[in-house]
């Protein structure tokens, strides 16, 4: 097994797949917590489905990097959200609802009526579920990954006690002077970088499941802001790193296999939890 | 020295008025109390005095060596969730994150003066302690001690009291009572108890069908009062 591993990780991409895959999981589960506690998950799953949208979209333009066109639209589309959740009147959830379902069929449509694939039902599968993609990244694909991910994680760490106060209580927050609107920006559009990134690991649909489960796995055990955070980013690491891994020697999909490692590793940290609350 | 100055406020949401042509005004060292019914706006007020709602009509003018974001603040009901994941420490840290502006780390003194901060409220050693493990009464004071760690000079409690039982409500009237006289805290404290809130008052403002706002004394001798304390005591 371990000379099966070695051959493999002679090859460039599978350890450029590697690489990518610890980085997507150690940015969404540091965004993770914040999105459970402040009850933004729902953002991140309609996201997922609008960065869909916006890849059939960029395939239909033959836009050579999608990336480039995806991730601004992305990044638009949770500015957008934020701003109807905040206003009372229109209804938060049933605007992103309108948005992700929205996106999702015209997307499905958009490349339906336009591909010149031969194989389109293949090609939405992958975009959904993700697929071998993470595979066949480009060189370019990965430094902009390298690069995005550092630039979310220098964010998280120099923002991490404001990310904090608006977390845990907003109002407060505003009230004491911090400029809350503004961290809320930036968390949704930190997000809305990490779901683009997160897309070529584990496809749109899977994408909410990385970012939700480790932040709900470290909190069955850990019981202050940062150990949450310190433990759900290595949860999702490690998660991630066993799931390629397992999923480049049995040839299972990498997303499914990454979520499905991730959903052990929460049933392991409730048990864990309970036993530890006796 | 005045600290807050509202003049003619009209408060209200979305074009509605709750509270109509309030004016009264916080000198350093009071201890105000805000009683009035269910549903009287006391709550809109404390919004508007945080700057959080903007008057309709009227001006908010707060004092020399006062600005908008230096009011400490006690919520009426924290909306924290169940699970929150918070320990003690990082919740009384998180007072001092409005003044601090783009600092990552927090300096010796804040450190110290959040210690000293939580033992004032007699939380020494509850640093470590996750708050949803407190009971709700601790749970209040970790949330003064995050207050007094935003400022030292005025305090805004709404209902604090609110689901204590009385042996823990006295103790925390006491502490507040404290924080006033020892260390020269103005305190603006709505209450649902008249007769708590008179006891230990300088000045009462009383929203509602009557606006009345005044020292102790006058209040106790105004019609206002005598109608409420007919009523049962409970404003
Ligand atoms: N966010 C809001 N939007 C619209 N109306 C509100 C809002 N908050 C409170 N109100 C209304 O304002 C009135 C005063 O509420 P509040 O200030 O909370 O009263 P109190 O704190 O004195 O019990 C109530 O009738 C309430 O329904
Ligand atoms: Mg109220």
């Amino acid at each position: 097994m371990i000379t099966t591993l070695a051959a493999y990780f002679q090859y460039p991409f599978v350890r450029y797949a590697f690489l990518v895959g610890i980085l997507i999981a150690l940015c969404s589960a540091l965004m993770g917590v914040t999105l459970v506690l402040k009850r933004f998950s729902f953002i991140g799953d309609g996201l997922s489905h609008v960065a869909f949208g916006a890849i059939a979209v960029a395939s239909v333009l033959d836009i050579g990097n999608e990336m480039l066109f995806v991730l601004p639209v992305t990044v638009l589309c949770a500015i957008l959200l934020l701003r109807t959740g905040q206003s009372a009147k229109i209804k938060g959830d049933a605007a992103i609802a309108m948005l992700s379902v929205g996106a999702l069929a015209v997307g499905y449509l958009l490349m339906h009526l336009f591909s010149t694939s031969s194989n389109l039902a293949g090609d939405v599968c992958s975009t959904l579920f993700g697929s071998t993609s993470i595979l066949t990244l480009t060189k370019t694909e990965v430094t902009l990954c390298v690069v995005l991910s550092a630039a979310v994680v220098g964010l998280f760490i120099l923002f991490y006690h404001k990310i904090f106060a608006v977390t845990f209580d907003e109002t407060f927050a505003r009230a004491t002077g911090i400029q809350a609107g503004a961290y809320n920006l930036i968390i949704a559009v930190i997000i809305a970088v990490i779901i683009v990134l997160a897309m070529n690991l584990v496809g749109s649909l899977l994408i909410s499941a990385l970012v939700v489960f480790p932040a709900l796995s470290a909190m069955r055990i850990f019981r202050s802001f940062l150990s949450v955070t310190v433990w759900a980013a290595v949860i999702s690491v490690v998660c991630a790193a066993s799931g390629i891994l397992i999923s480049i020697l049995s040839g299972t999909p990498v997303g499914s296999t990454i979520v499905a490692v991730n959903i052990l590793a929460f049933g392991l940290c409730s048990l864990l939890g309970r036993l530890a609350r006796r | 020295m005045l600290q807050l100055i509202c003049h003619n406020l009209t408060l209200g949401y979305d074009g509605q008025s709750v509270v109509r042509g309030l004016s009264f005004t916080v000198s350093e060292g009071d201890y105000l109390c805000i009683v009035g019914e269910n549903g009287s706006g006391k709550s809109t007020l404390m919004k508007a005095v945080l700057g959080l709602l903007p008057p309709m009509e009227g001006t908010i003018a707060y004092g020399e060596g006062l600005s908008r974001g230096q009011i400490g603040y006690l919520p009426q009901q924290t909306l924290v969730q169940k699970d929150f994941p918070a320990s003690v420490w990082e919740i009384v840290l998180s007072g001092f994150e409005g003044r601090r502006k783009f600092r990552p780390f927090h300096t010796a003194e804040e450190k110290a003066a959040a210690r000293k901060n939580l033992e004032r409220l007699g939380l020494a050693g509850f640093e470590k302690r996750c708050y949803r493990d407190l009971s709700g009464g601790q749970q209040q004071r970790v949330l003064l001690a995050r207050a007094l760690c935003a400022t030292e000079k005025i305090l805004v409690l709404d209902e604090p009291v609110t689901g204590l039982d009385p042996v823990v409500t006295a103790e925390l009237y006491e502490l507040i009572s404290d924080l006033n006289q020892k260390y020269g805290v103005t305190i603006v404290m709505i209450s649902h108890d008249l007769e708590a809130a008179v006891g230990r008052a300088s000045h009462i403002l009383h929203i509602g069908e009557d606006i009345f706002f005044g020292s102790r004394q006058a209040f106790l001798q105004s019609p206002c009062s005598r109608r409420l304390f007919r009523e049962g005591g409970r404003a």
